[in-house]
């Protein structure tokens, strides 16, 4: 980018070694001088606390794989081990299972982020695009994960969501039998779910990559929603501006992240997982993970079997579609006041529909479910593309300094009054 | 093309099509066993059969046994929950099927335990038939097994099975 100071050595071998491999100056550009709007607030540290969190996450669980056996008659006493007998091991597998929930948490604040400001619009569609992928091999490997431990949560689990595919019309049931390898959920796909669940955040970090460098092409989004006009005047640089700002992010999270691993360990836990794997006895009242909860509500909201799946399928992958479901050319939802209003009723579907999800099945529960997830698809596929056409949005400032300093210092009022 | 008359299609347009053909085969070939070799295996598929005792299950009883990795319900109906699945008019079935169709001796319904909305074992004895009620998105089987209520889609299918003498069952 213009303005920014090219990355020069010092050293005798860090010229010569530049001249071979130019990653110090890559890393330079990207992370040192790269230039950030001077407004993120800190719901753009979240970024920097998932990469934190993949990181905890593979540390975590390379090693825990050291000490897991991947067997349908032993797995579940591989984990009681690595609770009970291996050094620390209980610490590591609490970091992994209380990660995976808070990897999760800032995920969900990341995406309600993007939404509410707009960040998925031109020209950051692929880098949004992108974010669904993470977000959906991340809902892979997390299940996966969860059926590793082999308690009978971790097979109710298995069970319902390879079932999910015996949907699709006349090859359903040979692919879930394709996907256990056997005629039901057993040792088989147990070994298999832990190859996959090894294999896929290498992939994760791959599509972070990618993010990552999508993100560096566009330049990151910002409250106002009203992109870098002037580097000097807009922006900062990454270091030391970002950088204290995100490890100040991350250490706060890092808080609560310690507070479930050392008071509340099981606190999202479920006692039924406690219990070693039966393939003849479903438990009582099965729930998935708090985070899939929202979907599983939708799937159960609905009384047809493939309708269900479908629409399952299609509350995460529209998400996909957002740059062109949301026609407002306005990004940042504090510009547009009638937005802002089913921003925030979204997210209330949301989380209810997560509680719903929770809950057992009731006339009353499957009803509200009903109106929830309508509200979920209505915000999607309605409000989003009519609100481009109707809502009167409000005047954006002229650009990302004008709308700083007016705020901060209004005695030397830097644009002209027609910017408020 | 001007007066370098190049027949169309040519040589090198017939080279192109037939090794790209003969290179997507190859591909083919190799992805299937990469890909096959998730399908159940041998040692599976040898599980196939298994034999039950029928003279310890008591009337009214359901007992679950395993069968190919999962549960198949053997039930001891009563001389109620017979009539009840007979006297039920198909009219009333999402998944239209006489009891007759389902049994071979009327006093033994022997059904796969496993619920045919998302995989579930269903609890016994529960529900408003009196048959089956799944624990996990609440579908609802009668005495016969055939689903009632709920999004299951269809009936808890009859495994092959075949008495060998008046006690004995074989499954598979």
């Amino acid at each position: 980018m213009s303005g920014t100071p090219s990355y020069v050595p010092k050293s005798a071998i860090g010229k010569w070694f530049e001249s071979r491999l130019p990653i110090m100056g890559l890393v330079h550009s990207s992370f040192v001088a790269f230039p950030v709007p001077r407004n993120l607030n800190y719901l753009w540290t979240f970024g920097a606390i998932l990469a934190f969190m993949l990181g905890a996450q593979i540390v975590t669980g390379v090693i825990l794989a050291m000490h897991y056996v991947p067997s349908a008659t032993e797995a579940f006493a591989s984990v009681e081990h690595i609770m009970r007998d291996v050094n620390f091991g209980w610490l590591i597998r609490y970091l992994h299972t209380n990660g995976a929930s808070m990897f999760f948490f800032a995920v969900y604040v990341h995406m309600f982020r993007g939404i509410y400001y707009g960040s998925y619009k031109a020209p950051r569609e692929v880098l949004w695009i992108l974010g669904v992928i993470i977000y959906l091999l991340m809902m892979a490997t997390a299940f996966m994960g969860y059926v590793l431990p082999w308690g009978s949560m971790s097979f109710a689990g298995a069970t319902v969501i390879t079932n999910l595919f015996t949907a699709i019309p006349l090859v359903g049931t040979g692919v879930a039998h394709w996907l256990w390898g056997g005629y039901a959920v057993g040792d088989p796909t147990l070994n298999r779910f832990f190859s996959l669940h090894y294999l896929l955040p290498f992939m994760i970090a791959g599509v972070v990559g990618l993010h990552i460098w999508a993100l560096h092409v566009s330049g990151q989004n910002n409250p106002e929603g009203v992109e870098v006009k002037d580097v000097e005047r807009d922006t900062v640089a990454f270091t030391p501006y970002a950088t204290i700002k995100d490890l100040f992010g991350v250490s706060v999270f890092l808080i609560v992240y310690a507070w479930f691993v050392f008071y509340i360990p099981t606190y999202l836990l479920d006692a039924d997982n406690s219990v070693q794997a039966n393939p003849l006895v479903t438990p009582a009242h099965i729930v998935p993970e708090w985070y899939l909860l929202p979907f599983y509500a939708i799937l159960r909201a609905i009384p047809n079997k493939l309708v269900g799946v479908v629409a399952l399928g299609a509350a995460i992958v529209l998400l996909a579609f957002l740059p062109w479901l949301d026609t407002s050319s306005v990004k940042s939802g504090k510009y547009r006041p009638v937005f802002r209003v089913f921003f925030w009723l979204f997210v209330a579907c949301c989380v209810g529909l997560g509680y719903l999800g929770s809950q057992e099945v009731s006339d009353t529960a499957t009803l509200i479910a009903r109106i929830l997830a309508l509200g979920y698809f209505g915000f999607l596929l309605v409000v989003l593309p009519l609100l481009g056409v109707f809502e009167k949005t409000k005047p954006l400032p002229a650009s990302i300094a004008d709308a700083v300093l007016a705020k901060t210092k209004p005695a030397e009022a830097v644009a002209p009054p027609a910017s408020h | 093309m001007s007066s370098a008359v190049i027949e169309n299609p040519n040589r090198r347009d017939f080279l192109f099509i037939t090794t790209a053909a003969v290179g997507a085969v190859g591909a083919a070939s190799v992805a299937w066993p990469l890909i096959d070799q998730m399908n159940p295996d041998a040692s599976t598929l040898a599980l196939s059969s298994i034999e039950v005792d029928l003279s310890p299950i008591a009337e009214g009883q359901i007992v679950t046994v395993k069968w190919r990795g999962g549960p198949v319900f053997v039930r001891h109906r009563t001389k109620k929950e017979i009539d009840d699945a007979v006297n039920t008019p198909l009219s009333e079935l999402k998944d239209p099927q006489t009891d007759q169709a389902r049994v071979q001796k009327p006093e033994w319904l022997i059904v796969s335990g496993v619920c045919t909305h998302l995989g579930c074992v269903p609890l016994g004895h529960e529900g408003q038939y009196d048959g089956w009620k799944c624990p996990c998105h609440g579908s609802v089987y009668d005495t016969s097994g055939r689903i009632r209520q709920g999004p299951a889609p269809l009936n808890l299918p009859v495994p092959e099975y075949a008495f060998l003498t008046a006690t004995k069952v074989k499954i598979g």
